[in-house]
């Protein structure tokens, strides 16, 4: 595989309000001074290091499962999408035209999941996810981002959290599933506000608005280990993050301010947080550095170590072993982000009786296609990011053929992504966060 | 007004309550609380089959809930607690319920000095301020940012102004959202709001507001700064200057102080938050980081030589205003800083250093190994509590007021200071 061919095929334009309208409003002068000062004041030696050093080799090509998905169709691969985009923003010295804004959104926005595979296959370990992210950057500040992840962004700026949940209804849904829990746990307390505790537990919105039952087994988890905990009231509780995904750095930083103060606020010693990919990224990596702190001020610990501490600790005790077979898929920013797959299999292993890798595995895992806020940009783009993990598909196939019927993906967007492949693809396969499965197996 | 002055001041101690035996007559009993005088201890308990109810001293308030929640002593001593009244939710004073009832209520806050207790509610999908058992006239389609005023008798909050769809991403953009002041919401609308300070004088409200999705700046009783910035934090007045207002500002990409609108401060930082007003409104302290990766204090823009590496938290003045203290964090343990000097001794956590009335003294409650430690200007006064409050010095700067949990048993204790 080589560069990616010159003349790139017309893509099918998806209608999305967000990036139409938002290029109606552009001007050539408008996108030239953005891209300008984008280029100029927010970034630097990294960015020149990286255009500089690419040889267009096109290695990074086999790494992309969207490149992969559509009969590798050079469009889809990882340099194939800078070239579509920043290089042609840098070569034009930002004189691009508003159509070539919109596409170029559309590219960074819905056909990268800013999975970072890309990187391990570039002989220089270019990180072409953070190139995308430039473009989102610009796009952001020319107001050119889908619909569906700008409203999501805009209910983080205004709740603190991404999916407008009210501040009552997130002690409510909190109450609710204690309520719940203690007709199986009578004594069980899901303590709020809770000075000096050990762990902050913190979740993403999804979980009091659709998943409450993870807040339950959470709660089940603690309690069983006797373990001193928190959850805030107060915003801050939320530890997600799409305002890093569209751009918005500036909320992004916000966001981790409020949560970090809120766990330094309650006095805890560590932020234990649920099974999140992308949310880890933006607490360890991306919002707290944007805040200057190098590392959390406050350490965080992913569900997946928290799990395997209390396995390793014999806090939890199983009642039994997971029956069916199951398989592990390795979310990217735990993963080639952390470095968590070694302690996801021991968790596996403890839990289920028969594991069978997927393949690829571990830091080469396929990424589902939903994260980096892909899956956030909604129904239009539903297809083109389903259609375009189709070696996800595969390789999910491929483990099932040797005898998988539970796909365990301890992430949000991972189960997205993975549900409507299984869906999709018509797999048949059963989906399960960790926590589900240590929850039906513990002793109770 | 600081009731400090009417406590018991002897030197001695006092055993105010034996916590195992509340566990022994209660089913459960929740996280204990302590007056600011350290006369009482109270804590949620379990009474009976979901119900609730508040122990104080060793005896159960009459009343009992479906649920009482956020249990905290005011800052004058009085006991609040939110609490489920057979279906209805309100605020419970020292044992007396509020009349306002509500389908939910939380986020009860106090004024500085414990007179106002105000709390966010909501009924019929309205969302407004409860301030001393009297509620907003008007409701709002959501609310955010709380804040008392600090005389307590009225409150502001970040409010909808405007209905729009989730995924009216455009109408959002136009401006939804505003600040309502004891109900009432000010003219102009804003993409966003956040925090927001009163005056001293109660009489104006400034708010961290967001213009356009790239424009922050303040607004002060409704009206923004002419200056627009790529990001603000949390605004404060001058304490004695109704017509000051700062507040930290994002300049190309580095942040720096403003006063209305204005950078007043030479240098600019990686960061640069929480800022404070010294008692006599003279010099502002701030956090700040003065490269990536490290923080410090910052008064009136000098920096402390001393840095570190995880977080610096909780800046504080002395009264006279001359001196700062804070808590540090490095390498995942705290101590307390005070002048750009360190106490010896490393933690797992610490809290807010208090100053003494003369500002010779700071005091601090820290914990290692989940024992507390009460220390002042670095040595322990008390050490291996199982629980422990702030510690509080006399109004004549000669004791100090300790308060914590020994051998299950609830205790204050004045010390003088040697």
């Amino acid at each position: 595989m080589g560069e990616p061919a010159v003349k790139i095929e017309e893509s099918k334009v998806v209608a999305d309000e967000g990036l139409n309208r938002g290029m109606e409003r552009l001007t050539p002068e408008k996108i030239e001074k953005v891209i300008q000062s984008v280029l100029k004041s927010e970034t630097g030696s990294r960015l020149k290091v990286y255009v500089d050093t690419c040889v267009h080799c096109g290695l990074c090509s086999e790494a992309c499962h969207f490149y992969l998905s559509n009969e590798k169709n050079p469009s889809f691969s990882p340099a194939g999408k800078v070239k579509q985009t920043l290089w042609e923003m840098l070569k034009q010295k930002g004189k691009v035209s508003p159509e070539f804004i919109r596409r170029a959104s559309e590219i960074a926005s819905t056909e990268c999941n800013l999975c970072r595979r890309c990187s391990m296959y570039c002989p220089f370990g270019i990180d072409i996810a953070y190139l995308m992210l430039v473009v989102r950057r610009i796009c952001h500040k020319l107001g050119v981002t889908p619909q569906y992840i700008q409203s999501t962004a805009h209910s983080h700026s205004a709740t603190m959290n991404q999916m407008w949940v009210k501040e009552d209804e997130w002690i409510d849904s909190l109450m609710w599933q204690e309520e719940e829990a203690r007709e199986e746990f009578p004594n069980l307390r899901i303590p709020l506000d809770k000075e000096g505790a050990d762990i902050f537990y913190s979740v993403i919105a999804p979980e009091p608005k659709f998943r409450a039952q993870l807040i339950y087994q959470a709660a089940a988890i603690m309690h069983k280990a006797g373990l001193d905990w928190t959850m805030p009231s107060t915003p801050g509780w939320d530890n997600s993050d799409m305002c890093m995904y569209t751009g918005d750095n500036e909320v992004m930083g916000r966001l981790k301010k409020a949560h970090f103060e809120s766990a330094m606020k309650l006095r805890v010693k560590r932020i234990v947080m649920g099974e999140c990919g992308h949310a880890f990224r933006s607490v360890y990596d991306m919002g707290n550095r944007w805040l200057t702190w190098r590392m959390p001020p406050v350490p965080v610990t992913h569900a997946i170590e928290f799990y395997a501490e209390l396995f390793k600790a014999g806090k939890i005790k199983l009642a039994k072993k997971y029956e069916q077979p199951v398989t592990l898929h390795d979310p990217c920013n735990i993963v080639r982000g952390r470095g968590l797959h070694e302690m996801a299999r021991y968790v596996v292993n403890e839990t289920c009786e028969k594991f069978i890798e997927m393949e690829p595995n571990r830091e080469h895992n396929f990424c589902c296609s939903a994260g980096g806020g892909v899956i956030n940009c909604g129904p239009p783009f539903r297809n083109k990011r389903v259609e375009g993990n189709k070696v996800k598909a595969e390789q999910l196939f491929v483990a099932k053929s040797k005898g998988a019927k539970t796909v365990i993906a301890p992430c949000h967007n991972c189960h997205g992504g993975l549900e409507d492949i299984i869906h999709h693809y018509g797999l048949g396969m059963e989906l399960k966060f960790l926590g589900d499965i240590i929850y039906e197996c513990m002793e109770k | 007004m600081d009731g400090s002055g009417k406590w018991d001041w002897d030197i001695g101690k006092k055993e105010i309550a034996d916590i195992n035996k509340w566990k022994e007559t209660f089913e459960w009993v929740e996280e204990i609380y302590s007056s600011p005088d350290g006369e009482k201890a109270a804590a949620v308990v379990k009474t009976g089959e979901a119900e609730f109810s508040v122990c104080e001293n060793g005896t159960a308030w009459e009343n009992v809930f479906d649920k009482v929640w956020s249990l905290r002593f005011a800052p004058d001593g009085r006991l609040a607690g939110i609490v489920s009244d057979t279906g209805e939710w309100t605020l419970a004073v020292d044992g007396e319920t509020w009349e306002s009832r509500f389908e939910f209520v939380w986020n009860m806050q106090f004024s500085e000095a414990g007179e106002g207790i105000i709390a966010a509610a909501q009924s019929g999908r309205k969302y407004l301020a409860v301030v001393n058992d009297t509620p907003w006239e008007n409701g709002f389609a959501d609310m955010a940012n709380l804040t008392p005023s600090k005389d307590g008798t009225g409150a502001a909050a970040a409010v909808q102004t405007v209905p729009f769809g989730e995924s009216e991403i455009f109408k959002f953009q136009e401006g939804c959202y505003s600040v309502a002041v004891d109900g009432k919401t000010w003219d102009k609308n804003f993409v966003n709001v956040w925090e927001i300070a009163f005056s001293h004088d109660r009489k104006h409200v400034a708010a961290e507001v967001r213009t356009s999705l790239y424009d922050y700046t303040i607004a002060v009783d409704g009206v923004p700064w002419n200056q627009v910035f790529s990001s603000v934090w949390k605004p404060l007045f001058a304490p004695n200057d109704a017509s000051v207002i700062t507040a930290p500002v994002r300049i190309g990409g580095a942040w720096t102080l403003a006063k209305n609108g204005q950078a007043i401060w030479d240098k600019k930082f990686p960061q640069l938050w929480h800022h404070a007003y010294s008692p006599d409104g003279k010099k502002i302290a701030a956090i700040v980081s003065p490269k990536f990766g490290r923080w410090t204090v910052a008064v009136d823009a000098e920096l402390w030589k001393l840095t570190f590496g995880d977080a610096v938290t909780d800046a504080v003045f002395s009264p006279d205003g001359k001196r700062v203290a804070c808590c540090g964090k490095e390498n995942g343990k705290w101590t307390i800083a005070f002048d750009g000097n360190v106490w010896g001794g490393i933690f797992d956590m610490a809290w807010q250093p208090v100053w003494s009335p003369d500002s010779l003294h700071v005091a601090a409650k820290l914990e290692k190994n989940r024992h507390y430690f009460i220390m002042i200007d670095g040595l322990p006064v008390k050490k291996g509590l199982e629980a422990a409050w702030d510690p509080i010095f006399s109004p004549d700067g000669k004791k100090i007021l300790l308060r914590g949990i020994e051998d299950g048993k609830y205790f204050r204790e004045v010390l003088p200071l040697k």
